[in-house]
Protein backbone atom coordinates (compact mmCIF):
# COMPACT_ATOMS: atom_id res chain seq x y z
CA UNK A 1 0.00 0.00 0.00
CA UNK A 2 2.17 2.81 -1.25
CA UNK A 3 1.63 6.16 0.38
CA UNK A 4 1.50 8.99 -2.10
CA UNK A 5 2.07 12.11 -0.13
CA UNK A 6 -0.10 14.90 -1.47
CA UNK A 7 2.46 17.59 -1.12
CA UNK A 8 2.86 20.93 -2.81
CA UNK A 9 5.97 22.01 -4.60
CA UNK A 10 8.43 23.59 -2.23
CA UNK A 11 7.88 21.00 0.45
CA UNK A 12 11.37 19.61 0.09
CA UNK A 13 14.62 21.36 0.77
CA UNK A 14 16.98 22.24 -2.02
CA UNK A 15 19.51 19.47 -2.59
CA UNK A 16 22.31 21.94 -1.98
CA UNK A 17 21.29 22.53 1.67
CA UNK A 18 23.97 21.11 3.94
CA UNK A 19 23.26 22.62 7.30
CA UNK A 20 20.19 23.04 9.48
CA UNK A 21 20.03 25.50 12.35
CA UNK A 22 17.34 26.06 14.95
CA UNK A 23 15.99 29.09 16.80
CA UNK A 24 13.26 28.82 19.43
CA UNK A 25 10.27 31.15 19.51
CA UNK A 26 9.02 30.98 23.07
CA UNK A 27 6.47 32.71 25.24
CA UNK A 28 3.43 32.24 27.39
CA UNK A 29 -0.02 31.18 26.26
CA UNK A 30 -1.46 33.14 23.31
CA UNK A 31 1.43 35.61 23.08
CA UNK A 32 1.83 35.16 19.32
CA UNK A 33 4.25 32.23 18.82
CA UNK A 34 2.19 30.53 16.12
CA UNK A 35 1.52 33.85 14.42
CA UNK A 36 5.22 34.69 14.36
CA UNK A 37 6.13 31.32 12.88
CA UNK A 38 3.40 31.51 10.23
CA UNK A 39 4.53 34.99 9.29
CA UNK A 40 8.14 33.94 8.80
CA UNK A 41 7.85 30.40 7.44
CA UNK A 42 8.24 29.53 3.75
CA UNK A 43 6.15 26.39 4.22
CA UNK A 44 2.74 26.10 5.87
CA UNK A 45 3.65 25.64 9.54
CA UNK A 46 3.74 22.06 10.74
CA UNK A 47 3.22 20.53 14.16
CA UNK A 48 5.10 17.83 15.96
CA UNK A 49 3.79 15.83 18.84
CA UNK A 50 6.09 14.77 21.62
CA UNK A 51 4.79 12.10 23.94
CA UNK A 52 6.08 12.88 27.39
CA UNK A 53 6.20 10.57 30.33
CA UNK A 54 6.19 12.37 33.61
CA UNK A 55 6.09 11.40 37.21
CA UNK A 56 2.62 12.25 38.37
CA UNK A 57 1.99 13.99 41.62
CA UNK A 58 -1.52 12.77 42.29
CA UNK A 59 -2.66 9.49 43.82
CA UNK A 60 -5.17 8.74 41.08
CA UNK A 61 -2.65 7.21 38.72
CA UNK A 62 -3.56 5.26 35.64
CA UNK A 63 -4.30 1.67 36.43
CA UNK A 64 -1.18 -0.43 36.24
CA UNK A 65 1.19 2.43 35.66
CA UNK A 66 1.81 3.82 39.11
CA UNK A 67 3.64 7.10 39.27
CA UNK A 68 3.65 7.75 35.53
CA UNK A 69 1.38 9.67 33.22
CA UNK A 70 1.83 10.55 29.60
CA UNK A 71 0.98 13.85 28.00
CA UNK A 72 1.30 14.99 24.45
CA UNK A 73 2.92 18.33 23.80
CA UNK A 74 2.33 19.89 20.41
CA UNK A 75 4.86 22.30 18.97
CA UNK A 76 4.52 24.18 15.76
CA UNK A 77 7.43 25.06 13.59
CA UNK A 78 8.34 26.71 10.32
CA UNK A 79 11.22 26.80 7.90
CA UNK A 80 13.32 29.47 6.23
CA UNK A 81 15.90 28.58 3.60
CA UNK A 82 18.49 31.30 4.05
CA UNK A 83 21.08 30.37 1.47
CA UNK A 84 21.96 27.61 -0.97
CA UNK A 85 23.48 25.74 1.93
CA UNK A 86 21.65 26.76 5.07
CA UNK A 87 18.14 26.25 6.39
CA UNK A 88 16.76 27.75 9.59
CA UNK A 89 13.94 26.13 11.55
CA UNK A 90 11.83 28.15 13.97
CA UNK A 91 10.26 26.12 16.75
CA UNK A 92 7.42 27.49 18.85
CA UNK A 93 7.87 26.17 22.35
CA UNK A 94 5.23 26.45 25.06
CA UNK A 95 6.30 28.31 28.15
CA UNK A 96 4.70 26.24 30.87
CA UNK A 97 7.00 24.80 33.50
CA UNK A 98 5.44 21.37 33.23
CA UNK A 99 6.97 21.00 29.77
CA UNK A 100 10.54 20.87 31.09
CA UNK A 101 11.30 17.65 29.26
CA UNK A 102 10.43 19.29 25.97
CA UNK A 103 12.63 22.23 26.86
CA UNK A 104 15.55 19.97 27.48
CA UNK A 105 15.17 18.50 24.00
CA UNK A 106 14.48 21.81 22.33
CA UNK A 107 17.35 23.71 23.88
CA UNK A 108 19.91 21.20 22.62
CA UNK A 109 21.47 22.59 19.47
CA UNK A 110 19.42 25.80 19.45
CA UNK A 111 21.30 28.93 18.45
CA UNK A 112 19.12 31.00 20.75
CA UNK A 113 15.57 31.96 21.63
CA UNK A 114 13.28 34.84 20.86
CA UNK A 115 11.07 35.43 23.90
CA UNK A 116 7.75 37.01 22.95
CA UNK A 117 6.23 39.10 25.72
CA UNK A 118 3.00 41.06 26.03
CA UNK A 119 3.63 44.16 28.15
CA UNK A 120 0.12 43.99 29.57
CA UNK A 121 0.77 40.48 30.92
CA UNK A 122 4.40 40.63 31.96
CA UNK A 123 3.99 38.38 34.98
CA UNK A 124 2.88 35.60 32.65
CA UNK A 125 6.34 35.67 31.11
CA UNK A 126 8.15 34.88 34.36
CA UNK A 127 8.00 31.06 33.99
CA UNK A 128 9.34 31.34 30.43
CA UNK A 129 12.17 33.57 31.57
CA UNK A 130 13.02 31.02 34.24
CA UNK A 131 13.15 28.27 31.62
CA UNK A 132 15.44 30.08 29.17
CA UNK A 133 17.72 31.07 32.03
CA UNK A 134 17.70 27.57 33.48
CA UNK A 135 18.71 25.98 30.19
CA UNK A 136 21.23 28.72 29.47
CA UNK A 137 19.68 29.61 26.13
CA UNK A 138 20.80 33.05 24.96
CA UNK A 139 17.75 35.16 24.17
CA UNK A 140 16.34 38.46 23.01
CA UNK A 141 12.98 39.91 24.07
CA UNK A 142 10.41 40.72 21.39
CA UNK A 143 7.65 42.92 22.79
CA UNK A 144 4.39 42.04 21.10
CA UNK A 145 2.07 44.98 21.80
CA UNK A 146 -1.54 43.89 21.60
CA UNK A 147 -2.80 47.40 22.13
CA UNK A 148 -0.65 47.92 25.22
CA UNK A 149 -3.28 49.97 26.98
CA UNK A 150 -0.93 51.27 29.66
CA UNK A 151 2.00 52.08 27.32
CA UNK A 152 4.75 50.43 29.30
CA UNK A 153 8.14 51.89 28.50
CA UNK A 154 11.08 49.69 27.55
CA UNK A 155 12.65 50.63 30.87
CA UNK A 156 9.64 49.39 32.82
CA UNK A 157 9.63 46.14 30.87
CA UNK A 158 13.34 45.63 31.45
CA UNK A 159 12.91 46.17 35.15
CA UNK A 160 9.89 43.90 35.43
CA UNK A 161 11.66 41.09 33.60
CA UNK A 162 14.94 41.80 35.39
CA UNK A 163 16.91 41.88 32.13
CA UNK A 164 20.65 42.28 31.88
CA UNK A 165 21.65 45.58 30.23
CA UNK A 166 23.01 43.72 27.19
CA UNK A 167 19.85 41.69 26.57
CA UNK A 168 18.20 43.10 23.45
CA UNK A 169 14.62 44.27 23.66
CA UNK A 170 12.82 45.00 20.42
CA UNK A 171 9.25 45.84 19.48
CA UNK A 172 7.60 43.28 17.26
CA UNK A 173 4.30 42.76 15.51
CA UNK A 174 4.16 39.02 14.92
CA UNK A 175 1.69 39.55 12.08
CA UNK A 176 4.18 41.67 10.16
CA UNK A 177 7.01 40.01 8.28
CA UNK A 178 9.43 42.92 8.34
CA UNK A 179 8.92 43.46 12.02
CA UNK A 180 9.29 39.76 12.82
CA UNK A 181 12.40 39.45 10.65
CA UNK A 182 13.85 42.47 12.41
CA UNK A 183 13.42 40.72 15.79
CA UNK A 184 15.25 37.68 14.49
CA UNK A 185 18.04 39.86 13.10
CA UNK A 186 18.33 41.57 16.49
CA UNK A 187 18.62 38.18 18.19
CA UNK A 188 21.26 36.91 15.76
CA UNK A 189 23.34 40.11 16.09
CA UNK A 190 23.25 39.64 19.85
CA UNK A 191 24.31 35.99 19.52
CA UNK A 192 27.25 37.15 17.41
CA UNK A 193 28.24 39.79 19.92
CA UNK A 194 28.41 37.14 22.65
CA UNK A 195 31.10 35.28 20.72
CA UNK A 196 33.44 38.25 20.63
CA UNK B 1 -3.46 -2.95 33.09
CA UNK B 2 -4.11 -0.68 30.20
CA UNK B 3 -4.71 -3.00 27.30
CA UNK B 4 -5.62 -2.13 23.74
CA UNK B 5 -8.61 -4.47 23.82
CA UNK B 6 -10.39 -2.48 26.50
CA UNK B 7 -12.65 -0.40 24.25
CA UNK B 8 -12.92 2.55 26.63
CA UNK B 9 -9.21 2.90 27.08
CA UNK B 10 -8.51 2.22 23.47
CA UNK B 11 -10.09 5.46 22.37
CA UNK B 12 -8.08 7.61 24.71
CA UNK B 13 -4.83 5.74 24.35
CA UNK B 14 -5.10 5.23 20.59
CA UNK B 15 -2.08 7.30 19.53
CA UNK B 16 0.11 5.72 22.16
CA UNK B 17 -1.03 2.21 21.38
CA UNK B 18 -0.47 2.91 17.72
CA UNK B 19 3.04 4.11 18.48
CA UNK B 20 3.61 0.97 20.52
CA UNK B 21 2.47 -1.30 17.72
CA UNK B 22 4.45 0.51 15.04
CA UNK B 23 7.66 0.18 17.01
CA UNK B 24 7.00 -3.42 18.02
CA UNK B 25 6.89 -2.34 21.62
CA UNK B 26 10.48 -1.18 21.71
CA UNK B 27 11.17 1.79 23.87
CA UNK B 28 11.67 5.03 22.04
CA UNK B 29 15.25 6.18 21.57
CA UNK B 30 16.35 8.97 23.85
CA UNK B 31 19.69 9.09 22.08
CA UNK B 32 21.10 11.78 19.88
CA UNK B 33 21.19 9.82 16.67
CA UNK B 34 18.46 12.01 15.20
CA UNK B 35 17.62 15.51 16.29
CA UNK B 36 14.53 17.40 15.16
CA UNK B 37 16.60 19.12 12.49
CA UNK B 38 18.63 16.22 11.18
CA UNK B 39 18.05 16.26 7.41
CA UNK B 40 16.99 12.99 5.83
CA UNK B 41 16.40 11.70 2.30
CA UNK B 42 15.93 8.34 0.59
CA UNK B 43 19.11 6.62 -0.62
CA UNK B 44 19.77 6.69 -4.37
CA UNK B 45 20.15 2.94 -4.70
CA UNK B 46 18.25 1.36 -1.87
CA UNK B 47 17.63 -2.26 -0.99
CA UNK B 48 14.30 -3.82 -2.07
CA UNK B 49 11.36 -2.38 -0.14
CA UNK B 50 9.01 -5.36 -0.47
CA UNK B 51 9.56 -6.57 3.07
CA UNK B 52 9.09 -3.22 4.77
CA UNK B 53 6.03 -2.70 6.90
CA UNK B 54 3.54 -0.06 5.75
CA UNK B 55 4.63 2.66 8.18
CA UNK B 56 8.24 2.40 7.05
CA UNK B 57 7.21 2.33 3.40
CA UNK B 58 5.19 5.44 4.03
CA UNK B 59 8.17 7.25 5.55
CA UNK B 60 10.37 6.14 2.70
CA UNK B 61 7.90 7.39 0.10
CA UNK B 62 7.78 10.74 1.82
CA UNK B 63 11.58 10.89 1.97
CA UNK B 64 12.08 9.98 -1.67
CA UNK B 65 11.10 13.46 -2.88
CA UNK B 66 14.14 15.20 -1.39
CA UNK B 67 15.59 16.28 1.92
CA UNK B 68 13.33 16.97 4.91
CA UNK B 69 14.10 17.56 8.58
CA UNK B 70 13.03 14.90 11.08
CA UNK B 71 10.48 17.37 12.50
CA UNK B 72 8.96 17.85 9.04
CA UNK B 73 8.65 14.10 8.57
CA UNK B 74 6.84 13.90 11.91
CA UNK B 75 4.65 16.83 10.91
CA UNK B 76 3.65 15.40 7.52
CA UNK B 77 3.01 11.89 8.81
CA UNK B 78 1.38 13.04 12.07
CA UNK B 79 3.39 10.47 13.99
CA UNK B 80 4.98 11.29 17.35
CA UNK B 81 8.57 12.47 17.02
CA UNK B 82 9.94 9.58 19.08
CA UNK B 83 8.31 7.03 16.80
CA UNK B 84 9.58 8.77 13.69
CA UNK B 85 13.12 8.83 15.07
CA UNK B 86 13.01 5.12 15.76
CA UNK B 87 11.67 4.22 12.32
CA UNK B 88 14.19 6.50 10.62
CA UNK B 89 16.97 4.95 12.64
CA UNK B 90 15.97 1.46 11.43
CA UNK B 91 15.69 2.63 7.84
CA UNK B 92 19.05 4.37 7.94
CA UNK B 93 20.81 1.35 9.40
CA UNK B 94 19.28 -0.84 6.71
CA UNK B 95 20.60 1.45 3.98
CA UNK B 96 17.35 3.06 2.85
CA UNK B 97 18.10 6.60 3.96
CA UNK B 98 20.90 9.17 4.00
CA UNK B 99 21.18 11.77 6.71
CA UNK B 100 22.86 15.12 7.08
CA UNK B 101 23.64 15.71 10.69
CA UNK B 102 22.81 19.07 12.26
CA UNK B 103 25.47 21.51 13.24
CA UNK B 104 27.90 20.41 15.94
CA UNK B 105 27.70 23.02 18.68
CA UNK B 106 31.31 24.14 18.33
CA UNK B 107 32.10 27.82 18.72
CA UNK B 108 33.83 28.15 15.38
CA UNK B 109 30.97 26.56 13.53
CA UNK B 110 28.46 28.73 15.40
CA UNK B 111 30.24 31.85 14.32
CA UNK B 112 30.05 30.88 10.67
CA UNK B 113 26.45 29.81 10.96
CA UNK B 114 25.36 32.97 12.73
CA UNK B 115 26.97 34.98 9.96
CA UNK B 116 25.12 32.96 7.33
CA UNK B 117 21.83 33.30 9.20
CA UNK B 118 22.27 37.04 9.52
CA UNK B 119 23.18 37.52 5.88
CA UNK B 120 20.31 35.33 4.80
CA UNK B 121 17.77 37.25 6.88
CA UNK B 122 19.09 40.60 5.74
CA UNK B 123 19.14 39.59 2.09
CA UNK B 124 15.57 38.43 2.28
CA UNK B 125 13.88 40.84 4.62
CA UNK B 126 16.32 43.70 5.16
N1 LIG C 1 -2.31 42.86 18.11
C1 LIG C 1 -1.56 41.77 17.90
N2 LIG C 1 -2.16 40.55 17.92
C2 LIG C 1 -1.39 39.47 17.74
C3 LIG C 1 0.00 39.57 17.53
N3 LIG C 1 0.51 38.32 17.43
C4 LIG C 1 -0.53 37.47 17.55
N4 LIG C 1 -1.69 38.15 17.74
C5 LIG C 1 -3.00 37.53 17.95
O1 LIG C 1 -3.00 36.90 19.22
C6 LIG C 1 -3.70 35.66 19.19
C7 LIG C 1 -2.83 34.52 19.71
O2 LIG C 1 -1.73 34.34 18.84
P1 LIG C 1 -1.03 32.92 18.62
O3 LIG C 1 -0.02 33.13 17.56
O4 LIG C 1 -2.03 31.85 18.42
O5 LIG C 1 -0.33 32.71 20.04
P2 LIG C 1 0.48 31.44 20.58
O6 LIG C 1 1.58 31.98 21.39
O7 LIG C 1 0.83 30.54 19.46
O8 LIG C 1 -0.60 30.75 21.50
P3 LIG C 1 -0.55 29.30 22.17
O9 LIG C 1 0.09 28.37 21.19
O10 LIG C 1 -1.98 28.98 22.44
O11 LIG C 1 0.22 29.48 23.44
C8 LIG C 1 -4.14 35.47 17.76
O12 LIG C 1 -5.49 35.84 17.66
C9 LIG C 1 -3.26 36.42 16.97
O13 LIG C 1 -3.92 36.88 15.81
C10 LIG C 1 0.59 40.87 17.48
O14 LIG C 1 1.80 41.05 17.30
N5 LIG C 1 -0.22 41.93 17.68
MG1 LIG D 1 0.46 28.44 19.26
Amino acid sequence: MAFKPVLDNGVYLRDSVQTAAKILVVGHFAVGKTTFISTMSEIPPLRTEEVMTQASAGVDDLKGTPGKTTTTVAMDFGRLTLSEKLVLYLFGTPGQQRFVQVWEDMSRGALGALVLVDPDRLEESFPVMDLVEHYGIPYAIAVNRFGDTSHHSDKEIREALDLLPETPLVNCDARDQRSSANSLITLVRYLQSRLN
Amino acid sequence: MTTPDDPELELEAAPLVRAYVITNGRSLPADDEFSLITLVTAAQDMPPTGQLDPEKRRLLDLCSGGYLAVAEIAGHTELPVGVVKLLLSDLTQAGYLYTRAPVPPAKLVDRRILEEVLHGLQARFG
